[in-house]
């Protein structure tokens, strides 16, 4: 009965929908936006290597400015000494430069490193070897290069026992790094590897930027961080530093990507209520056209709340309706946004479970002024109506 | 549901279908009381066959919704099918209406892209009757009144005639025992008018359902076996009642619009009747002058055979006034 109504005003009933249909499509496709990404760094941040332990001066907070490194090689023997066991940890001393091959250069990120840096990020080569010991102890002047950087310097070349100039100082390539690819933005292929002492002797300094450590187990991660802090402390009592593990670092980006899939869902729930108001105006309208099949209903024994519930029904029909191709809409839009750009989306049950819910509730919400007005007509007055 | 309040008829005597006991109906128009009924006091016997005649605005169809449980009487006692309409809620009329109650419309009211069989199913849906259970009947009922062949044609599709019999069909599926029909022929051709009066008066004789009837047509109403007659919101002649000496047929009447009381204070020859909220028309210089709602006079005709469209006029003009004093008249 109630579908019949609105097929009668096709149309109308299309048009009105279009609020819903729009409001609960960008409502699924902005969280799924939202959920792509935060499963996307999730991943990235999960790929770092398990139960990592990063030790920073100064506090990890978000607006926070950076503090520059006490921290020198002696403090990282110190730190070694308290998780007892050097393979578990990891440095780097990270500038920007210019890395030049022949006549092609290319800006990048330095990172003087230890031989550990593979075994504490789980990062594999494509080619050629990563840095050992005695190249990290003698100083020597050899680089791994990221993919991006080989791809930029070497474009027909193997790039394997070439040199390359790093600020002016020739390195001689020895890996290459397998590609990682983009993570928010960041090309994470766009980086050199080179001993921790070379870099520290290119750039005339003793520091150390952040120490990471490859906790053994995840159970005792914090007492290990509170640790080295407290180790740390002792040799800088001026300075603070944090240990954050990855769980913590999710933490926080999960919170801000939280925050941000909220504002975006509720600017498209706005357009949902909008799309809620047409459902009403246009369900007052169908009251007073109908006024004449009101009345008559009442004659032959409809009672006020049978002509509420059938408006009612009405309304919520036209809005899970408009909810339902909505949705249809908003996930196959996601599937296109993930397919076609580097933008990742990801459905999720809850949000389209959502987006029905609310749908259906606009439909109650805004079709029980209606309804109720329809259900009160005095069935006299009604049945005069023209 | 509370107990009715029921009329206690003497023993022995029959129930009647419905009993109006000085049953009064005063409209409100923007502080101005409109007399429609004064006081009328009837009776329905289950399978009585009433003609209800009188000039336009004299009150039928006021009286002929009261009857039926579609409006409250503003004064005085109604009984219908035993249960007195002061003491029910809306529901419960709603309820009553669809067990005792069949009405048929001069304008059909068929619910359009609807078919014939669904159309009279309509009433049994109020029943929680099945869906099966509802074609069937509705399907007999079209048998009955010669529309078998038309089950699933739309309004639309169908011809003046045969739509009110559709209505016909629609008003007695639920086997009420009372029919209503306010002008049933008013907007048919006088061929197709008798034929479906032809089809009440069968149905009348052979159902038993009481027939209560507005019509114009002095050859009917002589047919009826009963004649009651209205004017100015009271019953002037009831030919089933021996007190009234003088029933006559309702040419012999000269139609005075109902009176016009107007607001509490305000004098019954003075103006006030055209006050800021009043539509200043043609009339309404008969209305300041009367002291009485501008509406259209009865003319001869209107006691003609094609009566009921000047009728029709009449009421629309009224409406349409009652429209413009009540912007918000739907509400
Ligand atoms: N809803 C209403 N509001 C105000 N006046 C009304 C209303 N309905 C009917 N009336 C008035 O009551 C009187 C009787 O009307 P009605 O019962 O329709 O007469 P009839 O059917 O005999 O032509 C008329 O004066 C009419 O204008
Ligand atoms: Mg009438």
């Amino acid at each position: 009965m109630a579908l019949d109504a609105l097929r009668a005003n096709r149309l109308r009933s299309a048009l009105t929908m279009l609020g819903v249909i729009i409001g609960v499509a960008s409502v699924v496709l902005l969280v799924a936006i939202g959920t792509g990404t935060k499963q996307k760094v999730e991943q990235q941040v999960e790929g770092l290597g398990s139960n990592l332990l990063l030790v920073v001066p100064g506090r990890i907070e978000v607006g926070n400015a950076p503090v520059v490194s006490p921290l020198t090689l002696k403090d990282v023997d110190a730190v070694t000494r308290v998780v007892g066991d050097p393979d578990r940890v990891a440095v780097t001393v990270a500038s920007g430069a210019t890395a030049r091959a022949g006549a092609r250069s290319d800006f990048t990120t330095v990172q003087g490193v230890l031989e550990t840096t593979p075994a504490v990020f789980t990062r594999s080569l494509a080619r050629g070897r990563y840095l050992t010991g005695t190249d990290v102890d003698t100083s020597r002047r050899v680089a791994v290069l990221g993919d991006s950087v080989a791809r930029a310097l070497f474009p027909d070349r193997d790039p394997l026992g070439q040199q390359v100039a790093l600020a002016g100082v020739r390195f001689r390539v020895i890996g290459v790094f397998a590609p990682l690819g983009q993570s928010l933005g960041v090309d994470r292929d766009d980086e050199v590897h080179v001993p921790v002492t070379a870099a520290q002797r290119l750039w005339g300094t003793q520091r150390v930027d952040g120490i990471a450590v490859k906790a053994p187990d995840r159970e005792r991660i914090d007492e290990l961080g509170e640790r080295i802090v407290a180790e740390l402390n002792r040799r800088h009592p001026d300075t603070e530093f944090s240990a954050v593990t990855q769980q913590q670092i999710l933490g926080v980006l999960g919170d801000i990507l939280g925050v941000l899939t909220g504002v975006l869902a509720a600017i498209a729930g706005i357009s949902l209520l909008v799309g809620g108001v047409g459902v009403s105006n246009i369900m007052l309208v169908s009251v007073r056209e109908r006024t004449r099949e009101i009345g008559l209903r009442k004659a032959v024994g409809a009672r006020p709340r049978d002509i509420g519930v059938q408006f009612l029904l009405e309304a919520v029909l036209l809005t899970t309706i408009g909810g339902l191709t909505g949705m249809a809409l908003g996930v196959g839009t996601a599937l296109l946004v993930d397919a076609l750009s580097p933008i990742p989306a990801a459905i999720t049950w809850w949000s389209l479970a959502l987006a029905f819910g609310v749908s259906a509730v606009v439909g109650i919400v805004f079709g029980v002024v209606p309804a109720q007005r329809a259900g009160r007509l005095d069935p006299v007055v009604a049945l005069r109506t023209e | 549901m509370t107990e009715p309040a029921v009329a206690d008829p003497p023993a022995g005597e029959r129930v009647p279908a419905i009993e109006a006991v000085d049953v009064s109906r005063t409209y409100q128009l923007d502080g101005v009381s409109v007399e429609a009924l004064r006081g009328v006091s009837l009776t329905v016997q289950s399978g009585d066959y009433v003609a209800l005649v009188g000039p336009s605005g004299s009150g039928k169809s006021t009286l002929m919704h009261l009857l039926g449980g579609l409006d409250r009487p503003t004064g005085g006692r109604l009984v219908i099918g035993g249960r007195d309409v002061n003491a029910l809620a809306p529901p419960e009329m709603a309820t009553l209406r669809n067990e005792t109650i069949g009405f048929v419309f001069q304008a059909f009211h068929l619910l359009p892209r609807t078919s014939a069989v669904e159309n009279v199913a309509l009433p049994l849906v109020y029943r929680g009757v099945s869906a099966r259970q509802r074609r069937e009947r509705a399907a007999a009922m079209l048998g009955r009144v010669g529309l078998g062949h038309r089950l699933d044609h739309r309004p639309n599709q169908m011809s003046g005639g045969e739509q009110q019999r559709v209505a016909i069909a629609r008003a007695l599926v639920t086997e009420p025992t009372v029919l209503l029909a306010d002008e049933p022929t008013g907007n048919l051709d006088s061929v197709t008018g008798a034929a479906v009066l032809e089809l009440l008066e069968q149905l009348n004789a052979e159902s038993g359902v009481a027939l209560v009837m507005v019509t114009h047509d002095q050859e009917v109403a002589a047919r009826a076996h009963r004649r009651i007659t209205m004017r100015d919101g009271v019953v002037v002649a009831d030919s089933a009642d021996p007190r009234s000496a003088h029933d006559r047929p309702p040419s012999v009447d000269h139609g005075r619009p109902a009176t016009l009381v107007p607001a509490p204070s305000a004098e019954p020859r003075s103006a006030s009747g055209s006050g800021p909220g009043h539509p200043s028309g043609g009339s309404g210089g008969a209305a300041g002058a009367t002291g009485r709602l501008p509406r259209e006079v009865e003319r001869p005709e209107a006691h003609s055979r094609d009566a009921a469209g000047g009728d029709a006029v009449a009421r629309e003009g009224a409406a349409g006034a009652r429209q413009a004093d009540r912007p918000g008249g739907t509400a």
